[in-house]
């Protein structure tokens, strides 16, 4: 799948040349990490019950891995083969933690919010795979593209998962209430009618079945996903 | 140079464990004092929001400056309701629970707002992830709740994550703990709660209700001893 993306850049090319630019788009349909490559599928189905936390988990995947990527790849040529997993646990591991204490001394509330995210970030395959499918053979700026491109495709899906749970489980969005008050007792709007909040949508199994239903219209849309069988 | 060599993996291995273990320590020495002061003032913001000072009205920093205006009195108990010395504002429930309750210490703060007394009274237990903390306080008849406040570490959002939801704490308000003059504390329970002794619990979130349920009983229980003391006290003093 990566492998044309592998090829040796000439050197005259343009920062958003053709295949730059492929670079970002192609992993938020062709190639994307979560519909396609089934990566990050633990973190889609733990954090996307409520919107808020799945946008809070996004931009941090879009820094950890823009970053990420770019120091990966400014390192590739000195990284000792045998070691290169490791080498990149552990530069996922200390930006995250670097982030986790910034955000702990000047954004408390915001550092509250991510704690739990903290262990899901480290152990997000997309990352690990990006470092090692792509900035271990590429140039920086070609990384830092596929990084972002790769976090955009995540995010995506991980916030469209997080509309539908958060609308058709609990009634809000952002935790507004949509179709009015769903208190026993003292209903409005929707309620009153008798419509009742799907419960099961707040439970994991949900995520799974959403994040199957989006799969299922991409492939439906786009042929050249389908495997020959 | 080879990069693949024994040698050069070792040292490359040691110069990065090096390099990412004094990067790590420094932004963590530097930046521990400005974390501490946030906890501390969140703290602060927790207690108040039991005496009527919501958290949308009272941002922590202005919470760090009232609090002192409010809080008159920090004391240590032990489990016989004695005073100890020490500072309470920096007992760490976390250790204190781990160990036997007989050794246990526990804070209590005495809040004064418009002429009335509050009993502070700090919550910590387990939830369905991890650790679950509060804050609940008592009126002066040491009976009736004044407010309550709750959170979590790692609750599942959506479901027991909510108990630190309006909603959901506002619900303690003017239940009460004690019936015909003993502790009963407030049951959690699964919907339908009536009477002074109950509210209802998160549905979905049953383990983290049932959490809240143990911890209101276990921690306010162990004040019980020193409020019996209080109470016998205030009597003699009114008898004179």
């Amino acid at each position: 799948m990566s492998t044309e993306l592998q090829e040796v850049v000439k050197e005259k090319e343009g920062l958003f040349s053709k295949k730059n630019r492929k670079l970002l788009t192609a992993p938020l349909d062709d190639d994307n990490p979560i519909t396609v490559q089934v990566l990050g599928i633990c973190s889609a189905l733990a954090i996307t019950v409520k919107l808020e936390p799945a946008i809070v988990m996004s931009l941090s995947v879009f820094f950890v891995l823009g970053v990420g990527n770019v120091v990966i790849s400014l390192m590739r040529n000195a990284i000792p083969n045998r070691i290169r997993i490791i080498v990149q646990l552990v530069v996922v591991a200390s930006l995250v933690i670097l982030v986790d204490q910034v955000l702990k001394a000047f954004v408390y509330d915001v550092s509250k919010q991510l704690s739990v995210f903290v262990g899901l970030i480290i152990t997000n395959c997309i990352i690990m795979g990006r470092f090692e499918a792509f900035a271990l053979a590429n140039n920086p700026w070609r990384s830092f593209l596929d990084g972002v491109g790769n976090a955009a495709g995540y995010a995506w899906i991980l916030i469209t998962v997080a509309f539908f749970r958060e609308l058709l489980g609990s009634g809000q969005l952002f935790e507004i209430p949509i179709f009015g008050v769903a208190t026993a007792g003292s209903e409005t709007g929707l309620y009153t009618m008798g419509y009742v909040n799907n419960g099961l949508m707040l439970l994991p199994p949900m995520a799974l079945i959403t994040v199957g239903i989006i799969i299922w219209v991409q492939r439906a849309r786009n042929r050249q996903l389908i495997e020959e069988n | 140079m080879d990069v693949n060599k024994n040698s050069y993996t070792f040292i490359f291995a040691i110069i990065m464990v090096v390099v990412v273990g004094l990067m790590l320590s420094a932004a963590a020495i530097s930046l521990k004092p400005m974390q501490d002061e946030n906890v501390k003032q969140e703290k602060m913001q927790d207690i108040l929001s039991t005496i009527g000072f919501s958290k949308d009205d009272t941002p922590r920093s202005k919470a760090a400056e009232i609090f002192p205006d409010y809080v008159k009195e920090q004391i240590i108990l032990d489990v016989n309701g004695n005073e100890v010395e020490g500072e309470a504002f920096k007992v760490d429930l976390a250790k204190e629970v781990k160990k036997s309750r007989d050794e246990q210490n526990w804070p209590l703060y005495i809040a004064e707002k418009e002429g009335a007394t509050y009993y502070v009274i700090p919550l910590r237990g387990k939830g369905l992830w991890g650790p679950i903390w509060g804050y609940i306080s008592l009126e002066s008849d040491i009976n009736t709740v004044y407010g309550a406040s709750f959170d979590h570490k790692t609750e599942t959002p959506g479901l027991g994550a909510e108990i630190n939801k309006g909603f959901f704490q506002d619900q303690f308000i003017g239940k009460k703990i004690m019936k015909d003059g003993s502790f009963v504390s407030i049951a959690v329970v699964k919907s339908g709660a009536s009477g002074m002794y109950e509210v209802d619990g998160i549905s979905g979130g049953t383990i983290t209700s049932v959490g809240v349920d143990n911890m209101l009983q276990e921690c306010i229980s162990f004040y019980m001893p020193y409020f019996a003391k209080l109470e016998s006290g205030q009597m003699s003093m009114n008898a004179e």
